[in-house]
């Protein structure tokens, strides 16, 4: 912050708390905060509340950190877009090198908080997360690659695997089969974002796979990698942390997401403009549910478990 | 003694100013819940020795050293 704005007159443009909040991406941090809470809860070892209150708080704040980060080094397309113009740098609340302070700041204090309050493992893999986010993904892939969202899935792919890393302190296949299901479910989810967002990306020049390859490729990839994702979600039953919640959330939302997927994949750009994109939006929203409903289900089995219900 | 008046700084950045009091503050409150926490989990006994027997505490400075 400098002189400058600290004397500047008062003006509209003055930051308030709120869009220092903003630039942590909240609805990010709350499905962070959803699915690290489900990796912490369906391990086998119990956890002091507090303990795992603190780390669910730092792992939010190290999420919110990438998320900070990012919009330091977006600005310039965060601009150009009309999702994301509204975002606090490019709206000129908040400026680039506050964000850049306030992420690399807030990343710090997460991971060293992270390991004091659960171990080094867990603080690990969130230092890892957030290199990831800012500079893998934000830095590197988004702007160079129509793989982009593929391979920079991973980071939003972690969180439950730092779950469950604070409670049992080390990885095991649980949690890698939930940072799959997470990976796996991220392409089709950004993808049919992509379709009916198409404009935005071309303009801010963003190679995602409708601009690079056309909508007709990016309908056979929504498709292809839905395809992939249910026997990823239904892999979860051969582990302990499945039961039977998770049997009836994951056969039914993988049918209606395979269901919603091939009708995307038989329309054609004519009928889907004529509708504004209905089936793509409506799949979109699908894609929310579809991953709230997995790691509530896990969470579900978990205080199945914890209630003798269920073995 | 006399408290000058509020800079027009100081009124526009309150909000501000106190959320991040605010957030301070329950930063330190979950740190020392997490002390307490950690405290009463335990594992902060001191070592035992070779021999298996605890460390002894240290010994306390001499009275008006």
């Amino acid at each position: 912050m400098s002189d400058a704005s600290l004397n500047h007159p008062a003006t509209q443009t003055d930051a308030r708390f709120g869009d220092y909040f903003a630039l942590l991406k909240p609805r990010v941090m709350s499905l962070v905060v959803f699915t690290a809470l489900a990796g912490l809860v369906a391990a086998p070892v119990a956890v002091h509340p507090m303990v795992g209150f603190a780390a669910i708080l730092f792992i939010a704040v190290g999420a919110g950190a990438s998320g900070a980060l990012n919009m330091w080094w977006d600005a310039d397309i965060d601009r150009l877009m009309r999702r994301t113009a509204r975002r606090p740098v490019p709206a000129g609340k908040v400026s680039a090198d506050e964000a850049l302070s306030v992420g690399l700041t807030l990343s710090v204090m997460a991971v060293v908080m992270l390991w004091l309050a659960a171990g080094v493992v867990p603080a690990a893999l969130l230092a890892f997360t957030i290199f990831f986010y800012a500079v893998v993904y934000s830095m590197w892939l988004k702007r160079s690659t129509p793989q982009n969202i593929v391979i920079g899935g991973a980071a939003g792919a972690f969180p439950p695997m730092i779950g469950w890393a604070v409670a049992t302190g080390g990885i095991s296949v649980e949690a890698v089969l939930m940072f799959a299901l997470i990976f796996a479910w991220t392409p089709p989810h950004f993808w049919a974002l992509a379709l009916f967002m198409n404009d935005d990306y071309q303009n801010a020049g963003v190679p995602m796979l409708t601009v690079t390859h056309g909508r007709r490729v990016t309908r056979n990839h929504i498709l292809a990698y839905t395809i992939i994702l249910a026997p990823v979600a239904l892999a979860l039953l051969l582990t302990p942390i499945a039961g039977p919640a998770y049997l009836v959330v994951s056969v039914v939302m993988n049918a209606l997401f395979l269901n919603g997927a091939v009708a995307i994949w038989r329309r054609d750009e004519a009928v889907a403009a004529s509708d504004n994109y209905k089936v793509e939006r409506s799949f979109f929203r699908l894609s929310l549910g579809y991953l709230f409903l997995h790691f509530g289900a896990i969470m579900i089995d978990a205080g199945l478990r914890g209630w003798g219900v269920w073995p | 003694m006399s408290f000058r008046e509020p800079h027009e700084l100081h009124k526009r950045r309150f909000s501000l100013n106190l959320g991040l009091g605010l957030v301070l503050a329950f930063l330190v409150a979950v740190v020392f819940g997490l002390t307490v926490a950690k405290v009463s989990i335990g594992g902060f006994e001191p070592r035992p020795n070779a021999a298996g027997a605890p460390i002894a505490a240290p010994a306390k400075p001499a009275e008006g050293g």
